[in-house]
This record gives structure tokens, sequence and C-alpha cells, in this order.
């Protein structure tokens, strides 16, 4: 019973082995996809920001339609006349909040999706509902593929794409540079079109990312001298400029290395060319089918032993 | 096939359990009913900051690692070769397919947008990227494949059975039918004859998913492990490790002996049959290898991703890891001695630790160590649990009135009283 006992350690120390070998060499590797500066970002100025919310009214009234997104009372408002969400939820796209830790410094903030370069939601998303357009960058999502999992909510390090809790038939809602309304229409997302103080503006990746660094070069003092989204998660097509640090925006400290490699590296390890899987069934087979036969010849085979079988 | 291996248990159908059990299943369907008209958020304690709730967690990270007997006996039987262990597969495939099964309720229960699923099978739609992917193809896969290596029970009793239920029912609704009464009779005999027909042929092919059988949860258990290994920035450094899939894997095997234990003792002790301490024992010797080696990995991945401090901090974090570990530590330690393992009381105990701790490393690892930043909590709703129990409930009620129906349960042998073999050490059972 002993020697058999170890045998099993032994078989399945092997088995152990194998496994730290498929995840070793996926540890190792951390190749990053390269940067695509062509795609389409904004870049918002936090200190050009006045917090008048236009660009919230804007989004909701072009893209409200998506998800039937609704006007959210506030507890005091009886008359239900204001929108006023406190966070992005299911019937909110994009947010101003207000960071005032004392009467100063404050500062406003703008949150919407992020437009990740390696966006986690689409590297999870079981049926593709979510996708990441090669050209614009654009990060998409198809309600009629979506089965509604919440799978892109566990692995947004940003926590943007939100659920419809109250409905029967509820979907996510996050923002998508308004790619089927106002970008379609005029070329431009909604909020940027009505910012009156252009503290958000539109391009490519790369001139807002030569912009911002204009702005800091010629601003000593003025900016956190960091533009975040330029390396956070392998980058992200939305850019942020702040005088005060982004983690007081209620942004999350972030490594440079993008989840979904990470995780992509590994699972593609043990699924390449669904190699392992089929080698597994194959020897599977082979040692079931033999002792299914040893088991046919000698019916009370491993019985006979003295201790009645193995153990 | 060996038929002659098991046995209906006999007994009634409509016992006081049953009734107890149907309430709650149908507590279930009232609060299921809330949810598809209220919306998700009326029946659960689930937000943006923690889309999965117990549902995920429980019914279906845990509960499918909770049926995993069925894969950790047939690798015993037909790959390791132990076929002493036959006679108790089929019952542990039989809560395997209701664990998958409820586990698959659970998940369309969770879902948003259930009506888009026909999107797995959409070649275009497939997301190779995707843990998720592979863990919803494999489980429905798994699930058919379990059904399938069942059906031989419910062919042989379609076929050997007397139809007496059915045949009294047809007695009692008699005036109203008695024209049609010889013709249902006659059907009676076509069901059996086709039942006798088509189960050799499945028979002969069952290798095949038996096989698949013991692929695919490899193939699925260590995806649930791959699920959160995006959440870099959100799961707890102690849980959050690129072997999450192989500890994933190792864990569900060992939680599947030890749940083959417990639902041998409970059923044993339920239907008063008498217990089958050689095979679990035989079982239990084998647990404290696995969990000795998934201890190794889960220490030395600390070590060598310097997170071992962490683990000794005493907060809330390291709280759960240690409950975790020593559960399955404890657990184990019990059953690396032989006289321990030869006890029913302390096999029984040391299952439970063990399937409580390897449990809880499930629930640390998608809801105790997931947060996903400051202004989020989660806590399951009265009705989130409600919708639990009741599938749990659900799939008990399943289990006790099948094992009435269809030969399930292993044979006891009998004495020329009829009555069952008391004492069970000797007992010798046929492979």
């Amino acid at each position: 019973m002993k020697s058999q006992s170890r045998r099993d350690f032994l078989k399945i120390a092997t088995g152990t082995g194998a496994g730290f070998l498929a995840v070793t060499p996926a540890l190792a590797f951390s190749g990053m996809p390269p940067v695509n500066n062509k795609n389409l970002g904004m870049l918002y100025d936090a200190t050009k920001c006045v917090g008048c919310k236009t660009c919230m009214v804007a989004c909701k009234r072009v893209n409200g339609k998506d998800g039937n997104q609704e006007v959210e009372k506030a507890s005091f408002d009886k008359d239900g006349l204001w929108d006023s969400p406190i966070d992005l939820s299911g019937n909110t796209r994009t947010i101003i909040k207000l960071f005032k830790e004392k009467n100063t410094p404050w500062s406003y903030v703008k949150h919407s999706c992020m437009h990740c370069q390696k966006a986690s939601c689409v590297s999870v998303c079981p049926v593709g509902a979510l996708t990441k357009d090669e050209e614009t960058g654009i990060v998409d999502y198809d309600k009629d593929i979506c089965i509604g999992c919440r799978y892109c909510q566990v692995a947004c390090p940003f926590n943007i794409p939100k659920f419809q809790w109250d409905r029967a038939l509820p979907q996510i809602i996050k923002c998508n540079f308004c790619k089927s309304t106002n970008l379609k229409e005029k070329g431009i997302p909604a909020c940027v079109e009505v910012c009156p103080t252009e503290a958000i503006i539109f391009g490519t990746r790369k001139e807002l990312l030569q912009e911002a660094r204009a702005r800091i070069q010629q601003n000593p003092g003025k900016y956190i001298p960091q533009i975040f989204g330029e390396k956070e998660v392998g980058g992200t097509n939305y850019l942020f400029l702040s005088a005060v640090p982004f983690t007081k925006l209620g942004f999350p400290e972030l490594p440079q290395e993008a989840p979904a490699v990470f995780s992509e590296n590994i699972h593609h390890t043990i699924y390449k060319g669904f190699i392992a899987p089929i080698a597994l069934y194959a020897t599977l087979f082979v040692i079931a089918l033999r002792n299914i036969h040893k088991q046919e010849k000698h019916p009370e085979g491993p019985d006979k032993r003295p201790d009645g079988g193995k153990h | 096939m060996h038929h002659e291996d098991y046995q209906k248990h006999e007994g009634d159908l409509f016992t006081k359990s049953f009734f107890v059990l149907l309430a709650f299943v149908l507590m279930g369907g009232y609060l299921l009913a809330v949810r598809c008209i209220k919306g998700i958020g009326a029946v659960s304690g689930m937000s943006d900051g923690f889309p999965w709730g117990i549902w995920l967690t429980y019914d279906v990270a845990t509960g499918t690692a909770m049926a995993c007997g069925g894969y950790a006996v047939a690798i015993l039987v037909y790959i390791r070769h132990h076929m002493h262990y036959h006679p108790l597969i089929r019952s542990c495939i039989l809560t395997s397919m209701f664990g998958y099964g409820f586990a698959g309720i659970s998940v369309m229960i969770d879902l948003g947008r259930p009506w888009n699923v026909y999107n797995f099978f959409v070649p275009s739609q497939w997301q190779f990227n995707s843990a998720l992917f592979e863990v919803a193809l494999c489980v429905m896969a798994y699930t058919v494949v379990l059904i399938i290596e069942f059906l031989p029970a419910i062919l042989y009793s379609l076929e050997k059975s007397e139809w007496l239920r059915l045949r009294t029912f047809i007695d009692w609704l008699h005036p109203s039918l008695a024209p049609k009464k010889e013709t249902l009779i006659n059907h009676i005999d076509k069901v059996r004859k086709a039942a006798g027909w088509i189960r050799p042929l499945l028979e002969k092919v069952l290798i095949f998913f038996i096989v698949l059988g013991i692929t695919l949860p490899t193939m699925h258990q260590s995806s649930l492990g791959s699920m959160l290994l995006i959440a870099t920035t959100k799961l707890n450094p102690l849980w959050h490790t690129g072997f999450l899939p192989l500890l994933f894997l190792i864990n569900c095997i060992y939680i599947g002996y030890s749940m083959v234990i417990l639902e041998s003792l409970i059923s044993c002790y339920a239907f008063k049959r008498p217990y089958e301490a050689k095979e679990l024992s035989g079982i239990a010797s084998i647990i404290p290898w696995l969990t000795a080696i998934w201890m190794t990995v889960v220490i030395g991945d600390l070590a060598w991703r310097g997170q071992l401090a962490a683990a000794v901090r005493f907060d809330f974090y390291s709280f759960f890891f240690l409950l975790e570990f020593a559960l399955v530590a404890f657990g184990s330690l019990i059953l690396f001695n032989r006289r321990n393992r030869l006890s029913l009381r302390t096999l029984f105990i040391s299952a439970v630790m063990i399937v409580l701790g390897g449990g809880l490393y499930r629930f640390n690892v998608y809801l105790i160590g997931y947060n996903p930043g400051p202004g989020w909590t989660y806590f399951p709703s009265l009705a989130e649990l409600g919708i639990t129990v009741s599938i749990v409930a659900f799939e008990i009620l399943g289990y006790q009135v099948l094992v009435k129906l269809v030969p399930v349960l292993p044979k006891i042998h009998l004495h020329s009283h009829g009555k069952p073999v008391e004492h069970k050490i000797e007992q010798k059972i046929s492979a």
C-alpha cells in the first residue's frame, strides 16, 4: 500500500510538473502588442473644465436611446426636472465629478470608457459582443450579441462598463465615442462638440499626446507631469491632464502591462492549437481502453490481491 | 456496464422531505419570476462593482467542483484501473449530472440576456481569448456527456421495470380511459423494446464518452481558475497568480473525492443502507497526496512572488487565506493516518473540512479576495440566497427521486432473511 501511494504521488507530481511547464514560459514572456497611435482618442484637460456638465446632457440626448437610458432623479428633486446621476450607471455613459479635499486644490474629472489599446473587456467577452475597431481603436458594444454575463465588468480595471440591474431586459452601457450617432453624423463625439471651454478635444492618439506634452512643457508647475493613459495598462485612447494627482480623481493605480496580455499568454499556452486537449483525450483513451480489456480478461484482477485491491 | 452492481432504493417517493424540498423549489420559482419582471437587481445584492455574486461563486465555481465526484472516480476506475470502485460510479455520475445541470440553471438565471446564448454556437462569434468561452462550451458539453453516461441506467430501468406506478395510475384513471388502456400498455411494451435495443448499442460506444467525461472537466475546471487571471488589479495578490488554472484543477479533484465520501456517508445514513467503508477509506487515502501538492504549489508560489508576509499579516484577507489553508491542511493531516481513514466519523469530519476549505478557496478567488476599489461592498441578499437554496433543494429532490426510480446505488448483498448485511468491512462487492 505504501509503495502504491508513493507511485500515486509520483504520478500526480509529474502531472503537476507538466502544469508548471505550461505556465512558466507564459509568465516569463511579457511581450506587449505595439501601441497604435493612429487610433482615435480624446484628451481631457481637468484644468480647463468648468464642470458645466453640458457633455453629460449632450451624451444622453444623442445616445440615450441606446438601452433607454433614463433621467436619474436626485432625492431632493421632487419634480424630476434634473438629470443628476451620482456615478456612471446603466443610464449614464459619461459623468463629471468634482474632487475637493479642502477649498484648494479642487478639480473636475470626466469619467467614461478609456478605450484601452489592449482592452480587457474585449479579451474576456465570451461571444465577441465587445469589439475593438482596428483602425479607429473604438471599443464598441453590441447588445444583440451580448449574453449579459458581466465578465467585462469583472475584467475592466477602471470599472467602466455598467449593467442595468433594474431592468427585465438589461444591457451593458458604456461610451463608444458616439460611433453610431454623433461621430457618424458629424465626425465628432457629442461631448467634444458641445464643450464650451475645449476641455475635451478629439483627434488621433498621436496628435493628442503631442498636444498634452506641449501643454505640460509650456505651463511648468501647472500640471502633474504625467499624461494619464499614456502608459497605464498598455495605454488608453482616452488621455488625461490634471493639476491634482490622478489617484485623487478616482483613478486606480495601475501597472503598465495590460491585464489581458497576462491572462491571454497563460490561456493560449494551455490551449495552443488545441493540441493539449486532443493529446490528453488520446492518452486517456488508450489507457482506459487497455484497462477495460484487462478487466475483460481477468475480471477479478485487482481484487484478488491479498488486501482486497489497492487499499 | 455491470448492471448487476446497482440497485434501486426501495421506498416511498412522497416522503416528508420530498414536500419540504418541494416548498423550497416553489419559493425559488416565485423569486425567479420576480427576477424576470423587475431585473436582477431586485433579487440580488450584486452591483457594478461586484457583478458576480454567489450565483456564480457558489452555484457555478464551487458547485461544479463539488460535482466533480463523477470526474474524480472516473479517473480512479478507468485511468488508474481500480475496478472495485466501479459500484460507486453511478451515484457519483448522478450527483455530477445534477451539480452541473443546476450550475447551468444558475447561469441562465444569472445571465442578463440569456436569449442571446445561442451565440456560443455561432462560429464567427467564438472568442478564444476568453476563459469563459472555454468554460461555457466545456460545461455544456460535459453536462451532455454526463447525461449520456447516465442513460444506460435509465434505459435499463425502462426495459426491466414493471411500470407499476404507471399501471396503478392508469388503473386509477381506468373508468375514463377504459378503451385506451390496452393501447397504452402496448405503447409501454414498445418503449421497453426500444430501450432494450438502444442500450447495448450505447454501451458499445460509451467508452468514447467516458474518456470525454474525464477530458472536459480537466479543461473547464482549470479554466474556472483562468477566469480571474484578468483581474490583475482587483484580485488580492494572495490569490492572483499565474498558477490559478493548476490550483483550480487539483482543488476540484480533491473536493471531488471528499464529496464522494460525504455523499456516500450521507445517502447511506439517510436511506439506512450499510456504509461502503472499505471503498471510502481507499478513496480517502488519495486525498492527502493531492492536497499536499496543492498546498506546496500555493506556498511555493506565494514565496516566489514575495507574498508570504502578507499571508500572515492577520488582516481581513490573511484571515480568510489562513482559514482556507488550515481547513484543507488539518483535514488532510487526519487522512494521512490509516486508522483514521477506517473510522467513519473521522472520515466524515475530515471530508467536511476539505470540502469547506477547498470551497472557501474558490470563494476567496471569486468574491472575498476580489476588491473592485473603494466604495463597493457585496453581501448576498435574502432573495439571492433563496434562489441558491431552492436550486440546491431541487438538486437533492431530484437525487432522492431518481435513486428510487433507477438503479443507481451500489447493490447491497442480502442475507437469507432478505435483510441487508450489517457488517460492511467484510462486504465483498463484485466489480
